[in-house]
């Protein structure tokens, strides 16, 4: 355990050599630096969580110092690395779903001209990402933060001659300030009230020196959350993850789907003190969870482009992580972000494949009938596919089950985030199953030059894509409620992180042993969605033909979810416009008139003082000799007078 | 014996004469040569100080000024000469380069 700081270094090891010698490496030695360390970080990586499991359960919590980085005053942040169950998971996750990534994109990137830069990219972003989750105080995880939104700016621009990837990645950068401004202002509101910025210590003072409930608390959280909301791309600021989809799809798997979208979610579990202190917060995070699960999935059930609905999905299923965190479900929510990194991370991997093999076609509509020419993605991306719809036996269900459970029955929770996590599940199966019909079923609809390109992708990217598969399948089972005969081992193991949290928000442990209730609310959940799966094949499979009409059927309504509800539209007339505006505007008027005026104004005023004064200067050597005399005379007429 | 207040003020109308030839002069030798008179009235009132209250000091002065104003002589007529090959003219006036 004492190798924790390793972990995140051995990517920026990774990052430097690439960085700096990429362009004269041989591909096989680049792909040997950037899969190596990052492979390297999940050995570690599981080395500590073993070291960690070796521990008593209360005792699960390690601290490395590395060194201390700003001892400044009262304000003491260290380069210190924090190992808890939390932390564990969430190395083992980033880790373990980046090295398939990075061995994945070692496929996809085969024919990019600039596959060193990729690489030294991504491994810059596994070591922010593996900082942010391992820091052990604020100002740390912060580097990290920055750190994982420099690196998503860099790849979702990584194709930048293209002028959209450029603008997206401009999108996702600025949207993200207004949330890290947020998420800086509350750490300087913690620091200033709580006096420190190491997590244990604010976690253990928060409770005695602020109000339960109080102003100071709940602004600070809320401050907090603004950074998750930002980051985790939820309501009002998600506008930046559709259209990171511009980006190599290996950085949609890893960045906008698995890892850096999560950490939004992270940060919230782990402040989860600071979170119970403040209800009213908590409130904020779940109606904004649900909100945002229900609202992106609306808008993910008529999109075309494959990598759109997948973004739509990934923005609703984060929303549902932020539920759990609402309803001081931290561990469900936890749970549901590893399974979402597995199931996701394949969703998108598989869709790389599909585009791959379609010659870089992303239009669901010009696809269609590929089960057979790509079976290994299909089967796989089918495994997600019902992982993420919530069908038992798959992670998916457990996870999503146990977030709607807690919605329902918990302190913080009530039947109507129930009932719209309910709606949720069923318009995500919808168009996930709409997804794979439309783009494995049915009738060919793609061209014969885009056909005689088809083929499934090499072993290099099919091999991650059966990993994760397998993981997509047996993920959930470490969490296993205790409904369904499993022991919540995955809870039990983050129980140390929350218990304070759980104290604070008189959580009962293991309330009631009848359940009726939870098996009714299953049964519920599953047959909805089942129910929803054959409308999707009804409409995108046996009457193929007549989708179009259905889709088109409903109307003002489908005109306005196709077009994302104008958001970007409204977001560039209210917002981006006035402030070009006011910029152009402040360019001219202020920049040019009153700050330039001022400077050439004092310019041209000792300019027209020394054009006067200038004329002192005659020549005349009489008149300087009288000058000399009025001079002399006046210093003696002062030494006299003045005795 | 003298008192000192002759001494003062014949000293005091040759600095004046020397002044106003300063100032109202055009030929750069007059000017020159009121300044040598201006320094000498400068000495005699040194002088007469000097021998009034008693003490050497004055005559010391009276000395330093006498070489300053050999040595400024020196530079003085040099550059007078050098100005009069240039512009073949003692006139102040039209040494005037020096100007906005």
């Amino acid at each position: 355990m004492e190798l924790i700081w390793l972990i995140p270094l051995v990517p920026l090891a990774g990052f430097l050599l690439n960085g700096l010698f990429g362009k004269s490496f041989s591909k096989p030695v680049i792909n040997t630096i950037a899969c190596g360390s990052v492979a390297l970080s999940f050995l570690l990586s599981l080395n500590a969580f073993f070291g960690l499991l070796r521990l008593a359960p209360e005792s699960r919590s390690f601290e490395y110092i590395l060194f201390s980085w700003i001892p400044s005053g009262s304000l003491n942040a260290d380069v210190g690395f924090l190992l808890d169950p939390l932390s564990a998971v969430m190395i083992l996750v980033v880790s373990g779903v980046g090295l398939l990534i990075h061995v994945y994109s070692i496929g996809y990137m085969a024919h990019d001209e600039d596959y060193s830069r990729f690489f030294t990219y991504m491994n810059l972003f596994m070591a922010s990402m593996l900082v942010l989750v391992l820091a052990n105080n604020f100002v740390l995880m912060y580097v990290g933060w920055e750190g994982v939104g420099l690196c998503s700016y860099l790849l979702i621009g990584f194709w930048y001659e293209k002028r959209s990837a450029t603008d997206a990645g401009k999108k996702a950068f600025i949207v993200n300030r207004i949330g890290d401004f947020g998420f800086a202002l509350g750490i300087m509101l913690l620091f200033w009230t709580v006096g420190s910025v190491h997590f244990a210590t604010v976690f253990n003072l928060a409770p005695q020196q602020l109000a339960y409930g109080g102003g100071i608390i709940t602004a600070a959280t809320l401050l907090l959350f603004l950074g998750a909301v930002g980051k985790s791309a939820q309501v009002p600021l998600y506008v930046w993850l559709p259209d990171a989809m511009e980006g190599p799809t290996p950085v949609s798997a890893l960045i906008h789907a698995a890892t850096m979208v999560t950490a939004g979610v992270y940060m919230v579990a782990r402040c989860n003190v600071l979170y119970m202190l403040a209800p009213t917060t908590l409130l904020v995070v779940a109606v904004v969870g649900m909100f945002t699960a229900f609202y992106a999935a609306t808008i993910g059930l008529f999109q075309n482009d494959i990598k759109r609905v997948l973004a739509y999905s990934t923005i609703s299923q984060l929303g549902y992580m932020f539920v759990a965190c609402g309803v001081a479900a931290f561990g469900a929510g936890i749970f549901h972000l590893m399974t979402h990194a597995f199931f996701k991370a394949l969703l998108f991997l598989g869709a790389g494949s599909v585009i791959h093999a379609m010659s870089g076609e992303q239009d669901m509509r010009r696809m269609g009938g590929l089960k057979s020419k790509l079976p290994v993605t299909y089967t796989t991306m089918i495994i997600a596919t019902l992982a993420i719809s919530g069908i038992p036996l798959f992670s998916g269900f457990f996870s999503k089950d146990e977030i709607l459970w807690q919605a329902f029955s918990s302190r913080f929770g009530s039947p109507l985030l129930w009932v719209v996590g309910l709606l949720t599940a069923g318009l995500t199966a919808f168009y996930m199953f709409r997804l794979i019909y439309l783009t494995f079923f049915g009738q060919r609809r793609y061209d014969d030059h885009a056909a005689s390109h088809v083929h499934e992708s090499p072993r290099v990217m099919t091999v991650p894509l059966i990993i994760l598969a397998v993981l997509s399948v047996i993920g959930g089972y470490v969490g296993l409620p205790k409904a369904l005969l499993g022991g919540a081992w995955f809870e039990r193991f983050l129980h140390p992180v929350f218990a304070k949290g759980a104290e604070i928000g008189k959580l009962a442990e293991g309330a009631g042993e009848s359940h009726a209730t939870e098996y009714v609310l299953m049964l519920a959940a599953v047959a909805f969605v089942v129910l929803m799966i054959f409308t999707a094949k009804r409409y995108y499979l046996d009457r193929a033909k007549d989708s179009e009409q259905f889709e088109h059927g409903f109307g003002g309504l489908y005109k306005l979810v196709y077009n994302k509800y104008y958001i970007d539209e409204l977001y560039d007339r209210v917002i981006v416009n006035p402030l070009v505006k006011g910029s152009n505007l402040l360019w001219q008027k202020f920049d040019v008139l009153i700050i330039d005026g001022f400077f050439n104004g004092a310019a041209w005023l000792a300019g027209q003082w020394a054009i006067s004064m200038r004329k002192l200067q005659t020549g005349m050597v009489r008149s300087y000799a009288f000058v000399f005399l009025g001079g002399a005379i006046f210093v003696i007429g002062y030494l006299i007078l003045s005795r | 014996m003298v008192p000192l207040e002759y001494y003062l003020v014949v000293a005091g109308i040759i600095f004046t004469i020397g002044m106003i030839g300063v100032i109202v002069a055009r030929n750069i030798i007059i000017i020159f040569m009121s300044i040598e008179l201006m320094l000498n009235a400068a000495n005699l009132a040194m002088i007469a100080f000097s021998r009034n209250l008693g003490s050497m000091g004055g005559h010391v002065m009276v000395f330093m000024i006498m070489t300053v104003a050999a040595a400024e002589a020196a530079v003085g007529l040099s550059i007078i000469i050098a100005l009069f090959r240039n512009r073949d003219s003692a006139n102040i006036d039209e040494v005037n380069l020096m100007k906005w």
